[in-house]
């Protein structure tokens, strides 16, 4: 019988191990969780039962905006034993005035009208602060506050079988950082288990196998890799929040140690953080030698970040060897590429004006004058072809620089109730990534995005979102602003940098810091970053396009040759 | 409040966190919760604290809560040293 998401919790909560451990939850500031696989399936169970006294049936959208894992897992399996689609989102962070979060989940939620808006006590205030205005046409969920008393408990018998067709949607999966509408990848059960069946055998997973992961559940990375594939296949998941993790990196490690982890995705300036900002003190008794692999996953990969880490962290058990890479999707559920586990990921080095004027990957020596390395993430897994396009998406060969192409048979249904988006990324059948790379010997080296996304710190940053908060700003001109990333290699990420051209660049110094700052503080309230450079340069510095726009991508070069970077 | 704990702080935030040192940071500016400083950042600003000043910052009272401002970081230490 054809799998379906409940349906396989159901079949391990039944099952002759129905005892065996399933899903250990640790906390910064109280005592971990330990659920079995009857205990998991229970607390859905149980949401299920409040999600349907609220109306919740087959096909309807179930919005999770909650801060507890123990909370978002019954959430999400609550609603798919339904037969319902859940969806988790973020919740606002830190920052007092969310008004980019609010207005961007606002307009989701009158697109994709979900039934129920399930959140926890701690962050409820955050979800009813998303909910649009009552008006005409618009459709408010309910609201369900669940607690972990309401959904603990073992008294109880799992009922609900999870039979039904398995090519309905499954899940909604939420690209991130957009301030303009954000697409709801919608994936079907039937996918989920094609990706998960192609994936585990490229990393050869076992039950055998113990996740751990601080990733947020609202990313694809976190979603799959560190939640649905082991609650699935009936592997032990380890899952720590990423608010505790960001504070204290060191409870990845420890969690490793006390849990024998085998598997760990993160990405790549999780590589430089722990290397840099763990004390000694917190790797006592720390042992990592039960890990196959830490999976570097969802930011451009430095090699770089994984000498740093094995340098720091080889004498604990975790050498070159164990530091594998990943190329993933929301859009083909998750793994497009995989490397080899247990083996280093390959390291090439090219000639960077090659790659950069010629768009071509020429290997050369490491000590070559005008070098930039790549790391491989890998061949594609099974059932996964790979094509690299070139501007008129014709294919490539190899070593030729373009737009990454995918076709595969777990691909995504649709973005919800967004065809134009969907039939625009698609090309005869193969789905257009939008980033840019290229393959050799078979294995896909990604090395940037086609549009200027900036990634930082695994959030994905729209410049365009940057400048028209800058142009703004008191004193700078709307259109003479560009934003873009830099690289920062000590950081493993990159970083945001702002140019500006100011009318009156002979103003005292202490105006331009003035300006500056409020440049800096313009994008902290309005977005999701801070901006590390901000330059402010007088009328005509800026290199325009042909057709007089300011061209991001010659600024960055300009800008990064005067810097050094 | 201590004006040279002050200080340092507000060199170390400008210059390694901020990366602008003419930036006028005023003592009771929100840094955290306006997003000047984003959380990756934390666990930077706690480790200088406790090399500079001796003060131990515990993993979870690095919150907005408690260190949104300079004025708030210096009374911690101050309190604790």
């Amino acid at each position: 019988m054809a799998r379906t998401l409940p349906g396989q919790l159901f079949t391990l909560a039944t099952g002759a191990e129905s005892a065996r451990e399933a899903l250990r939850l640790i906390y910064s500031d109280r005592d971990e969780i330990v659920l079995s696989r009857k205990e998991v399936y229970l607390a859905a169970q149980r949401t299920a039962e409040q999600l349907a006294a609220l109306g919740v049936g087959a096909g309807d959208l179930v919005i999770i905006v909650q801060q507890d894992s123990l909370l978002l897992t019954a959430s999400f399996f609550g609603a798919a034993l339904l037969g319902a689609i859940p969806s988790i989102m973020p919740f606002a962070s830190e920052k007092l005035h969310p008004d980019r979060y609010r207005n961007a989940m606002s307009a989701l939620i009158k697109l994709s009208e979900p039934a129920v808006l399930a959140t926890d006590p701690a962050v409820e205030d955050d979800a009813r602060a998303i909910l649009p205005e009552e008006g005409e046409g618009i459709h408010l969920p309910q609201i369900l506050v669940l607690t972990p008393e309401s959904v603990l408990g073992n008294s109880d018998e799992p009922r609900l079988d999870g039979t039904f067709d398995p090519d309905v949607v499954a899940l909604l999966q939420h690209s991130s950082g957009t301030t303009g509408l954000q697409k709801g990848v919608a994936l079907a059960h039937r996918a989920i288990f094609e990706q998960l069946d192609q994936y585990s055998k490229s990393l050869d997973f076992t039950t055998d196998d113990v996740i751990v992961s601080w990733l947020p559940l609202y990313h694809d990375m976190g979603l799959i890799a560190g939640f649905l594939m082991p609650l699935l296949t009936g592997a032990r998941l380890v899952l720590m929040s990423p608010f505790d993790w960001v504070r204290a990196p060191h409870m990845l490690l420890q969690a490793i140690t006390a849990q024998g982890g085998t598997l760990t995705w993160l990405p790549n300036f999780t590589y430089n953080f722990c290397a840099q900002k763990i004390r000694d003190e917190n790797l006592e008794g720390v042992d990592l030698s039960s890990m196959r692999a830490f999976i570097n996953c969802s930011e451009p990969i430095y090699d770089n970040s994984h000498r740093l880490f094995a340098e720091r962290f080889e004498p604990y058990g975790a050498g070159i060897e164990k530091l594998a890479t990943c190329y993933a999707m929301a859009e083909t559920v998750f793994g497009v590429t995989q490397s080899k586990i247990g083996e280093p990921a390959r390291v090439e080095w090219l000639d960077r004006k090659a790659l950069r004027e010629d768009l071509q990957a020429v290997p050369v020596e490491p000590d070559y004058e005008n070098v930039e390395s790549a790391v491989s993430s890998g061949k594609p897994i099974g059932g996964m072809n790979v094509r690299v396009l070139d501007p008129d998406r014709n294919p490539l060969p190899e070593r030729r620089i373009g737009e990454i192409a995918l076709n595969c048979s777990y691909m995504l249904t649709e973005y919800h109730r967004r065809p134009d988006a969907t039939e625009e990324a698609f090309h005869e059948g193969w789905y257009l990534t939008g980033d840019m790379g290229y393959v050799a010997d078979g294995e896909v080296f990604v090395l940037g995005r086609k549009k200027d996304l900036i990634i930082v710190g695994g959030k994905n940053v729209y410049p365009r979102d940057i400048e028209m908060l800058v142009s703004k700003v008191d004193g700078i001109h709307p259109g003479r602003v560009v934003a873009f990333g830099a690289p920062n290699v000590g950081a493993g990420t990159e970083d945001v940098a702002v140019i500006a051209e100011i009318d009156d660049f002979d103003m005292p110094d202490e105006e331009k810091s003035l300006l500056k700052a409020n440049v800096r503080r313009k994008v902290a309230a309005g977005s999701d970053v801070a901006v590390r450079y901000v330059e402010l340069v007088p009328r005509g510095w800026l290199v325009k396009t042909s057709s007089g726009k300011v061209s991001r991508s010659a600024n960055r070069l300009k800008f990064l040759d005067e810097k050094g970077l | 409040m201590s004006d040279e704990i002050g200080a340092k702080l507000k060199d170390y935030l400008k210059s390694e966190i901020l990366h602008d040192e003419s930036y006028p940071m005023a003592d009771d500016e929100p840094l955290i919760s306006s997003g000047l400083i984003d959380s990756f950042s934390l666990v930077d600003i706690a480790l200088f604290v406790e090399e500079t000043f001796g003060v131990r910052i515990d993993d979870n009272e690095l919150t907005a809560d408690n260190f949104d401002t300079v004025a708030e970081l210096v009374k911690h230490i101050e309190a604790n040293q």
